[in-house]
């Protein structure tokens, strides 16, 4: 079970939030995915500037692997105002730990309604559907 | 789907499959770059059966064959392979594909995604040719050993040939693991040293097996599609659907040496098209480097300032380069070593230094 403190994305973003501030990142399956377990396949991802205002839904960056290009989604709309930038020269943290060290962006969150979003457990039967 | 007879095997090993062209096939076991490297520094074991192959008899196999190919087949002597184009009238390919020619047979192996519609055109244009066509893809099988440790591996498995003395883009037929009568040739699409082997389906999971473990302590590992593509790209062997395709004919591919305008071959099917692409090429398929992480993909554009001049036609992360590389068409006053464009990737801009193919040559390093 991946972990209930947080939800998720079909496309693989997860979301914790914390007071009015959320802290984004993406699942194992996600890096899984793209690296094919091997952390030296990432080779890229691009994070926004602190201050950016993310619509909902809107892409805020990208992950690229040796195999494919992938964009990074917010699950809710708000403020960048930090970002994880050991990532962008430090892929090996995203397999290493995809849930707490390998945090892509923190937001300000403008809408914490997380009605439309999947809870852990909505998220796995999705990743049923991928096998 | 289609599978290979090797199919359950990879599944066994943990492979990542996808679908290509129209087979259910491994992209890779673990790591691409890791694969790569495996095939430049030892050695790799792939599942080919998606490749198309086609067995051509009869009394006028070669005129036939002469008449719809680009390169002369009645000039390849016997026990040796070419490579060629199969065209359309207006020069661009249906599909690329290797000729073995053999006493009183000539074997294709033609890329999978291809293999109906080269099988429909061959069959729409024997007219009054005595020829037959023998479809054996789904009869037989593939798998290619290759890298530096190939010959010993293979040899060792190989009885009644000597492969040492097998030439390059040369056949014959041997016992493998005591297969008799198997096809074996020195051929491959990675710019290493290593072999092509056909042999019947039911025998591909002993042969299969039996050469992993004999090269397992030398560190031989399963290689999937992905790896096989970044070793096409470095040795700047070009891929149907990305270098050629119905869009991009083999003259500005820069694959002349495919194609015969001799005058004992005959006409052919593209003859004129090429002649005239010949005489005044619009672009040229050129290699670049770029220095950014970022990998160059098909489709990405290629920009002089504010100018697009091109499109990328394949790209990959180069493990024995150490950089990301990839080929483009560009106009023929810009297609030249050294020049530096940019690659527009997803809005963001990605220098690139041309450079000739191919990247990677192991006889001249």
């Amino acid at each position: 079970m991946r972990p209930t403190d947080r939800h998720y994305l079909s496309s693989h973003e997860w979301i914790k939030i914390s007071g009015d501030n959320a802290v984004i990142g993406i699942t194992d399956f996600a890096v899984e995915e793209l690296s094919s377990g091997n952390e030296g396949d990432l080779v890229y991802c691009d994070l926004p500037e602190v201050g950016r205002n993310l619509e909902e839904s809107e892409t805020f960056g990208e992950i690229e692997s040796v195999k494919a290009v992938s964009d990074l989604n917010t699950p809710l709309p708000g403020e960048v105002v930090e970002i994880n930038s050991a990532i962008e020269d430090h892929l090996e943290i995203l397999s290493d730990d995809p849930w707490d060290r390998g945090w892509l962006i923190k937001i300000r969150l403008a809408d914490k309604d997380t009605s439309k979003l999947l809870d852990a457990a909505a998220y796995e039967e999705t990743l049923a559907s991928h096998s | 789907m289609k599978q290979t007879p090797l199919h359950d095997v990879h599944v066994a090993l943990g492979a990542k499959m996808v679908e290509f062209g129209g087979w259910h096939m491994p992209v890779s076991y673990a790591s691409i770059l890791a694969e790569a490297r495996c095939v430049r520094e030892r050695a790799g074991l792939f599942d080919l059966g998606h490749m198309g192959r086609i067995s051509v008899t009869g009394a006028d196999c070669l005129a036939y064959l002469d008449s719809i190919c680009t390169n002369y087949i009645a000039r390849i002597p016997s026990g040796s392979i070419r490579y060629t184009l199969i065209c359309k009238e207006d020069g661009n390919p249906i599909d690329d594909l290797l000729v073995y020619r053999g006493d009183d047979e000539v074997y294709l192996v033609v890329n999978a995604s291809n293999t109906a519609a080269v099988l429909e055109w061959m069959q729409a244009r024997t007219g009054s040719f005595a020829v037959t066509l023998d479809h054996r893809t789904e009869r037989e099988t593939m798998i290619a050993l290759q890298g530096p440790l190939a010959l010993e591996i293979l040899g060792a498995m190989t009885t009644d040939c000597d492969l040492a003395k097998l030439g390059y883009y040369k056949f014959t037929f041997g016992t493998v693991c005591g297969r008799e009568n198997t096809r074996i040739s020195r051929t491959g699409y990675t710019g290493e040293n290593g072999f092509e082997l056909y042999f019947e389906n039911a025998e591909a999971t002993d042969i299969w097996q039996a050469l992993l473990e004999a090269g397992s302590g030398a560190g031989v590992q399963p290689i999937g599609l992905g790896a096989r593509d970044t070793l096409r790209l470095e040795a700047g062997m070009p891929l149907f659907g990305h270098e050629i395709d119905a869009e991009h004919n083999p003259v500005e591919a820069d694959l002349g040496f495919a194609l015969s305008f001799a005058e004992e071959k005959g006409d052919w099917v593209g003859k004129q098209a090429l002649l005239d692409v010949r005489a005044k090429p619009q672009r040229a398929l050129i290699g670049f480097t770029t220095a950014g992480k970022r990998v160059p993909r098909q489709g990405y554009k290629i920009f002089q300032g504010e100018r697009e001049v091109g499109e990328v036609a394949s790209g990959a992360v180069s493990p024995t380069l150490h950089q990301n590389i990839g080929t483009a068409y560009l106009p023929l006053d810009l297609a030249n070593e050294g020049n530096k464009l940019e690659m527009d990737i997803r809005g963001k801009r990605q220098g690139v230094t041309l450079h000739s193919l191919p990247f990677y040559s192991r006889t001249r390093k």
